[in-house]
């Protein structure tokens, strides 16, 4: 065992050439794979982590970048594969025996204690104690301090409330407790998501310090600029494998990005003639005071149209704002020439416009209710005669729907919570499809469902389509979104980047428009 | 996922109907009252008469008013802590009418209004404000029993007009009274609502998944409101029946039914967690506590130690579940 990992360190390609040749990886996770029911999150993966250099990880939503780090920090625990730590093979069981590595992760939501002081949560877990086995809290104020003005942020009051400090700040903390642990290996996974321009300035200045302390650093973040200026390695995923890895000096953005998208042949779209006509439903300067500004779009009868960007770019809340789940500050919806003011989800529902949400779970579906009770919730008024229910409308609603959509179910009383997420997701569709729309919304309507499920709804959606439904498919999947869409809007940071036309666009088009590169 | 082959038919149901109803809570708890009174029956020989079976139900008929609205309230997720207060507030109301010379129709008529309009303010309190209607309910609680204190302090009202005594002393048929009419007619009324009903329907949705309803067009706010409303008014009702039953108001009136309607409704099968309950199992609890506490009645134990009982009875059936499906999981893991 001992020895096969030695060689594999040995054997590194990455090592043959770099800055720090000479260095051997502090960090390495050879052959990684990881299943759940259903899911292939990676499959054997490798990453190398070097002392005094930083690390990008860069992948899709999706390409498994969280599953490793869960790896790496004890919380998930690989199928198979090998994870070294200076060239010894072990493993890590548990979080804590992460943390006895000297692994931490820093996360975009950092995970520290609002209500506690900054010394306490810089020693949370190991403060100093006395000879009587209390907290030594002076000596543990004094550490902190010192930690602090190491990290040149001295600024930082050791005894102010963690919930008075600014994100920067608490990023600060969240730093200043690795190093307090001696931290060797630290994750950070999209730190930058939350920050603003000059936040963002003063958490490189600490990714600097970290390298020149010699802790190895993995950074994952979406965006280019950021990789380019503060990482020397990169390592790219794809659905859950490893495809490239290198020295960032040697390698060029769209190089990168091509390795990202890939080719996609496992799964097949249908085939269809779109048959576009008047436009169905039009915004135009739809804004919100923090997530999306001046959104302006038309989609036509019989169109299916791609909503493609980055998370967070603000796809879901225009897609929410315009089913009345949240407000907006200005702008207009129009649907078939009138004007429409959505304040409820019920008011779009009865003017014909559906939201599927993404959040499959919270949004979704009803749990702890069967099936046809789910499909005929927002229906209820048409199945009900005078408010009291009619079991049997509400029975051939239901098996119309789940049926069209081949729902795998033993009977409609079936609790939905029994039912895999693909077919949730089905019974979802078919409970909005119920309604009878004009204009159906989906957000990421095949994430985390499998190959089957996946085809089922888009060979549904090609069919709601010809029977002149008009679609929104918000997809974080670059070939969903180039095989189904007919046009394509991209979003970038809560406007509208650009709109394409899909014919002969390609994902790296896509790709550098989200994250805002120019070609 | 299981690989079953595609069915190109899916049943409506698979479960047969007989054998559900056999092991379900509510034939369970027909068990369950049907031993008390077995018991009851041996413990006393006055117990089978006639007329110490009518004073039984008015132990159970005014909490059970209240509690059938509460199950519903329970079951959308939301809690009304306040019901007793309400009863008092009501009822503090009631008496000052009488004061002022108010007749039976109007008082009947004060008691409900009031109660109506204290569920509105706590509704609106929970649905507007966005506040936990645990806390909500808390704190309107002492709100509501507080402005009967201050009107009555340690005084009492009295001087109802006869009239007004039919409601808690008047029988309709025979050993039948009104009370007793009027808990099954609200029960009849409650149940066909609660499971016959798109309302009702609603009710269960929201319990379950107060997101998803939002998303699916549900206006949660309003059910919740409509639901608070008829809890304050189910207590109105209630304050009506026991002023008339006790002749009199006292600031303390109703102390501690929150605790015995809420008990019923757990008792009854309802979910403390919402989301899943019958009107048939609250009906069925009313009566078992009624059993119970008549029979320690019967069998002169002191009110202190009834008041010990319904706490351990709640207790454990809120318990009984929990730790019964985590000791199904602990076989089976």
């Amino acid at each position: 065992m001992d020895t096969t990992a030695q060689r594999k360190v040995e054997t590194q390609p990455s090592l043959r050439s770099g800055p720090a040749a000479s260095a051997s990886p502090r960090l390495t996770l050879s052959g990684i794979s990881k299943s759940f029911p259903g899911v292939r999150a990676l499959h054997n993966v490798s990453l190398s982590l070097y002392p005094g250099q930083v690390t990008a990880l860069i992948g899709e939503n999706g390409a498994g970048k969280s599953t490793l780090v869960k790896i790496m920090t004890g919380i998930y625990q690989p199928d198979s594969g090998e994870i070294g730590i200076d060239g010894e093979v072990t493993t890590l069981p548990s979080a804590h025996a992460a943390f006895g590595h000297g692994i931490t992760a820093i996360h975009q939501e950092t995970v520290l204690f609002d209500d506690l002081s900054v010394a306490e949560n810089i020693f949370l877990g190991h403060a100093p104690r006395t000879r009587f086995g209390t907290i030594d809290w002076r000596t543990m104020r004094k550490n902190a301090r010192e930690v602090l003005e190491t990290m040149r942020a001295g600024h930082i009051d050791a005894d102010a409330r963690l919930k008075d400090l600014g994100i920067a700040n608490k990023h600060l903390v969240a730093v200043a407790r690795a190093m307090s642990i001696d931290a060797r290996i630290v994750i950070m996974d999209e730190p930058t998501a939350a920050l603003s321009m000059k936040e963002i300035e003063e958490l490189f200045l600490l990714i600097e310090f970290l390298k020149n302390e010699g802790k190895a650093v993995l950074f994952i973040s979406h965006k280019f600029d950021e990789i380019y200026r503060i990482a020397d390695r990169y390592t790219v995923f794809r659905d859950g494998e490893m495809v490239g890895e290198g020295l960032l000096k040697d390698t060029g953005q769209n190089a990168i990005v091509r390795m990202m998208v890939g080719r996609n042949v496992d799964h097949i779209f249908p085939q269809r003639e779109p048959k576009i006509g008047a436009p169905v439903l039009s915004v135009s300067g739809l804004s919100h005071p923090t997530e999306f500004d001046d959104i302006g779009f038309e989609l036509r009868k019989g169109e299916i149209l791609g909503f493609y960007g980055l998370v967070g770019a603000g796809r879901s809340e225009v897609m929410q704002a315009i089913a009345g789940i949240t407000r907006t500050s200005r702008g207009t919806i129009s649907l078939d020439g009138r004007m429409i003011a959505p304040r409820s989800a019920a008011d779009s529902i009865e003017a014909g416009i559906v939201y599927v949400p993404e959040e499959r779970g919270k949004q979704g579906v009803v749990i702890g209710l069967p099936i046809f009770q789910n499909v005929s919730l927002p229906s209820l008024a048409r199945t009900s005669k005078s408010g009291v229910l009619r079991l049997v409308e509400e029975f051939s609603l239901a098996r119309s729907y789940t049926e069209r959509l081949d729902l795998r179910a033993s009977s409609l009383s079936q609790d939905v919570g029994t039912l895999s997420g693909g077919n949730q997701q089905k019974v979802v569709i078919a409970k909005w499809l119920a309604t009878t729309p004009k204009v159906i919304i989906l957000d990421e309507p095949t994430k985390g469902i499998d190959i089957g499920s996946k085809a089922a709804v888009h060979g549904f959606m090609a069919e709601l389509v010809a029977q002149g439904l008009s679609v929104i498919m918000v997809s974080s999947e670059l070939p969903e979104i180039l095989g189904m869409s007919d046009r394509v809007v991209v979003m970038r940071e809560g406007r509208i980047a650009a709109t394409y036309d899909n014919k002969g666009l390609d994902a790296e088009t896509l790709v550098r428009t989200a994250a805002g590169i120019v070609a | 996922m299981t690989d079953t082959p595609a069915p190109r038919h899916i049943p409506d149901r698979l479960d047969k109907p007989l054998s559900s109803a056999i092991f379900s809570w509510e034939a369970l708890l027909v068990v369950i009252a049907s031993a008390i009174f077995i018991v009851n029956s041996f413990a006393s020989p006055y117990f089978l008469d006639p007329w110490s079976l009518s004073d039984l139900t008015f132990n159970f008929t005014e909490k059970g008013l209240i509690a059938l609205a509460m199950a519903l309230l329970i079951i959308s997720g939301e809690i009304d802590l306040s019901v007793a207060a309400i009863v008092a507030l009501a009822s503090t109301m009631m008496g000052m009418a009488v004061q002022a010379g108010a007749g039976t129709p109007l008082l009947a008529l004060i008691g409900i209004v009031v109660g109506l309009g204290c569920g509105a303010f706590n509704g609106l309190l929970v649905t507007r404000l966005g506040l936990p209607s645990i806390v909500v309910t808390i704190g309107t609680m002492s709100l509501f029993r507080g402005i009967a204190f201050i009107i009555l302090g340690d005084q009492a009202y009295k001087g109802y007009p006869e009239s007004f005594a039919f409601f808690g002393q008047g029988y309709v048929w025979w050993v039948f009274s009104f009370e007793l009419a009027l808990f099954l007619g609200a029960a009849l009324i409650y149940w066909f609502v609660l499971h016959r009903t798109s309302f009702g329907r609603r009710v269960f949705a929201i319990g379950n998944n107060p997101v998803a309803c939002q998303f699916s067009g549900v206006r949660v706010d309003r059910i919740k409101f409509i639901l608070f409303c008829l809890t304050g008014l189910m207590s109105g009702i209630a304050s009506v029946l026991i002023t008339s039953r006790l002749g009199s108001t006292r600031p303390s009136i109703a102390q501690g039914y929150e605790l015995e309607a809420i008990t019923m409704v757990v008792l009854g099968g309802v979910s403390i967690l919402g989301g899943a309950g019958s009107i048939l199992g609250v009906v069925l609890a009313a009566f078992i506590m009624g059993l119970v506490t008549f029979g320690l009645g019967l069998l002169n134990v002191p009110g202190i130690v009834m008041s010990i009982f319904i706490g351990l009875l709640l207790i454990i059936v809120i318990a009984l579940p929990i730790v019964w499906r985590r000791l199904r999981e602990g076989r089976f893991a």
